[in-house]
């Protein structure tokens, strides 16, 4: 039987007057992938502070490895492993420097410490380079010797704050691999927040939808997939005959945006035609099974892109090449 | 709170200082050559037309200069933190299960570690000075060297701790330069670093007999050169004071810092 590893209990955080994280209930079972997934700015990061002790909640608290965040902040560090957002190794260090240095502030004893390093270093396989400065590693090895710093000291529940923003494709697909591996060599509990869908889809068992700072929805990639109720169909159309759609009974939700048509649509493949027909000339017609994407949307009424500042803003500078 | 991790922490923190200032080769060749400028251009300009007491100029300032290096190193050491907070390597070493405290502490020992290396390349330089008659009248002997030591620990101690409370509240590197003309600068020349403190005007003394400083270069003086305004006992205990409380308010503020 599962057991909670993480008890969130009306988590709150605000910043004059801003609320950043609005009452936040939530609890994570051990073993399991965890994906917090939201636009930037919904609070995804500052409930990792938290519940990581970096950050003093406002009111609620939580339960973190069977340790309390507010009262015992030293025990539930101990307990943890995290990857920060942004780069948290010494460039002026070596890859090796760096893990010792890790050990050492975790009062590992030199022995236990030498056998750690030289495990870690072969799970991220950065043995060859560990005597390298770090400045001299590239994005994707410099994320993966800090994923090996986090799992050196043999955390319970390992925090990844948006494990490949600014990664390459290719090392995205590695990283999400070494997560994997991780969970089922370590069995330990991964949190772990993103903006980037396929990444949720791709890892977590489960993940909560975060707006705002609160939940919007949370389940298995698989189950919010199926809230959205059929397939989508996305057409490119200037003059929809939305009246036409609308009494076509197996399109389940019309959402329109400038010049598009999102329906949701069981069957979509059957009934395609009569779709085409009924909405009148289209430029353009996508089929897709539900992604998070579309999940975003159903439950916020926003694509993440939108909610998100720079995917927004990078959206927008291709609208405007496309009008030039 | 388990002890021995603590102590381990403090020797981490200070691990990392202590690689960091060797790989820095520029950095501690800088915190040789300047000094040695002051001493040599300065002094040697100025010493041209000014004895003190009747002791050569260059030999008068020795102590001075040697505490204006240290001044710069130590407080810049500590204000330094905000490089490693632009970076989330602050982060790091404040989520591994150690105290603040003893974070601190193991700042305060690499950059007390960095300041007193350099002291002593900058003795030994101004023995050499001294033994070779480039600077007449500097007499630096063991007995002085290990004193100078002593009083230079105290100081940086205390230096450090106050560059690491300006760089736990700093939020962002952008204020950096600021340290140099509205805190560095007017302890340098409050200190009596380059005059003679005993017949200052009305409005400069009291300045100057605030500064903490003051007393480290009086004591200096007083071991190297054997003149000085007060004893050597007095100025200890005014830097000993002021070292307990910049330790007192760093702990404090590192405490309170936020991420």
């Amino acid at each position: 039987m599962f057991m909670p590893i993480i008890e969130i209990k009306n988590l709150t955080k605000k910043y004059n007057g801003l609320t950043a994280v609005d009452g936040l209930n939530l609890e994570v079972q051990e073993g399991e992938i965890f994906g917090l997934l939201g636009p930037n700015g919904a609070g995804k990061t500052t409930t990792l502070m938290m519940l990581t002790t970096l950050v003093k909640p406002t009111s609620g608290t939580a339960l973190v490895g069977g340790f309390d965040i507010v009262k015992n902040p030293a025990d539930v560090r101990r307990s943890i492993g995290i990857v920060f957002q942004d780069p948290s190794s010494d460039e002026i260090l070596t890859g090796y420097e760096n893990l010792k240095l890790h050990g050492m502030l975790y009062g590992m004893p030199a022995k236990l410490r030498e056998e750690r390093i030289k495990e870690v270093l072969e799970l991220v396989e950065l043995t060859e380079r560990k005597n390298d400065l770090v400045k001299k590693y590239s994005g994707g090895m410099r994320r993966r010797l800090e994923m090996a710093r986090g799992l050196m000291h043999h955390p319970k529940i390992l925090f990844l704050d948006e494990p490949t923003l600014g990664l390459d494709p290719q090392t995205r697909e590695h990283i999400w691999k070494y997560v994997d591996d991780l969970v089922q060599k370590e069995k330990i509990t991964v949190i772990i927040t993103t903006h980037y869908m396929d990444e949720a889809d791709k890892l977590c068992d489960r993940l909560a939808i975060i707006d705002h700072g609160k939940i919007s929805a949370l389940d298995s990639p698989a189950k919010l997939k199926q809230v959205v109720g059929g397939d989508v169909v996305v057409l490119k159309t200037k003059n929809p005959n939305l009246e036409n759609i609308k009494k076509l009974e197996f399109v389940k939700k019309i959402q329109t945006k400038d010049d598009i048509v999102s329906l949701t649509v069981t069957n979509a493949g059957e009934h395609l035609p009569e779709i085409l027909a009924a909405i009148g000339k289209v430029e353009s017609v996508e089929v897709h099974l539900p992604t998070l994407e579309d999940v975003f949307l159903h439950y916020t009424g926003r694509a993440i892109r939108e909610a998100s500042g720079e995917g927004g803003w990078a959206e927008k500078v291709m609208a405007f090449r496309a009008k030039k | 709170m388990n002890i021995q991790n603590e102590l381990v922490g403090i020797l981490a923190v200070w691990y990392r200082e202590f690689k960091v200032f060797l790989r820095e080769k520029s950095r501690i060749v800088g915190s040789i050559v300047t000094p040695v400028l002051w001493l040599l251009i300065f002094g040697g300009g100025l010493g041209s037309s000014v004895s003190i007491s009747g002791l050569n100029y260059q030999a008068f300032i020795f102590p001075g200069i040697l505490t204006q290096a240290v001044l710069f190193s130590s407080v810049f050491f500590g204000v330094y933190i905000v490089w490693d907070r632009k970076v989330d390597f602050l982060k790091e070493v404040l989520v591994a299960p150690i105290s603040r405290t003893s974070i601190f502490i193991g700042k305060v020992v690499g950059g007390t570690t960095d300041a007193l290396l350099q002291s002593l390349i900058l003795l030994v330089i101004g023995w050499i000075f001294g033994y070779f008659g480039i600077i007449p009248g500097l007499h630096i002997t063991i007995f002085s060297f290990f004193l100078a030591i002593l009083v230079l620990f105290i100081t940086t101690t205390s230096l450090v701790s106050i560059g690491l409370i300006v760089g736990s509240q700093m939020e962002s590197p952008e204020g950096f330069q600021l340290i140099s003309s509205f805190l560095i600068f007017p302890l340098f020349f409050l200190s009596g670093a380059l005059f003679p403190i005993n017949n200052l005007p009305a409005w400069l003394a009291p300045f100057t007999f605030l500064n903490p400083i003051t007393y480290c270069v009086d004591a200096l003086r007083n071991v190297i050169l054997g003149t000085a305004q007060f004893s050597l006992a007095h100025d200890l205990v005014i830097m000993a004071i002021f070292t307990v409380v910049a330790i007192a308010v760093g702990t404090y503020s590192f405490k309170k810092m936020k991420v």
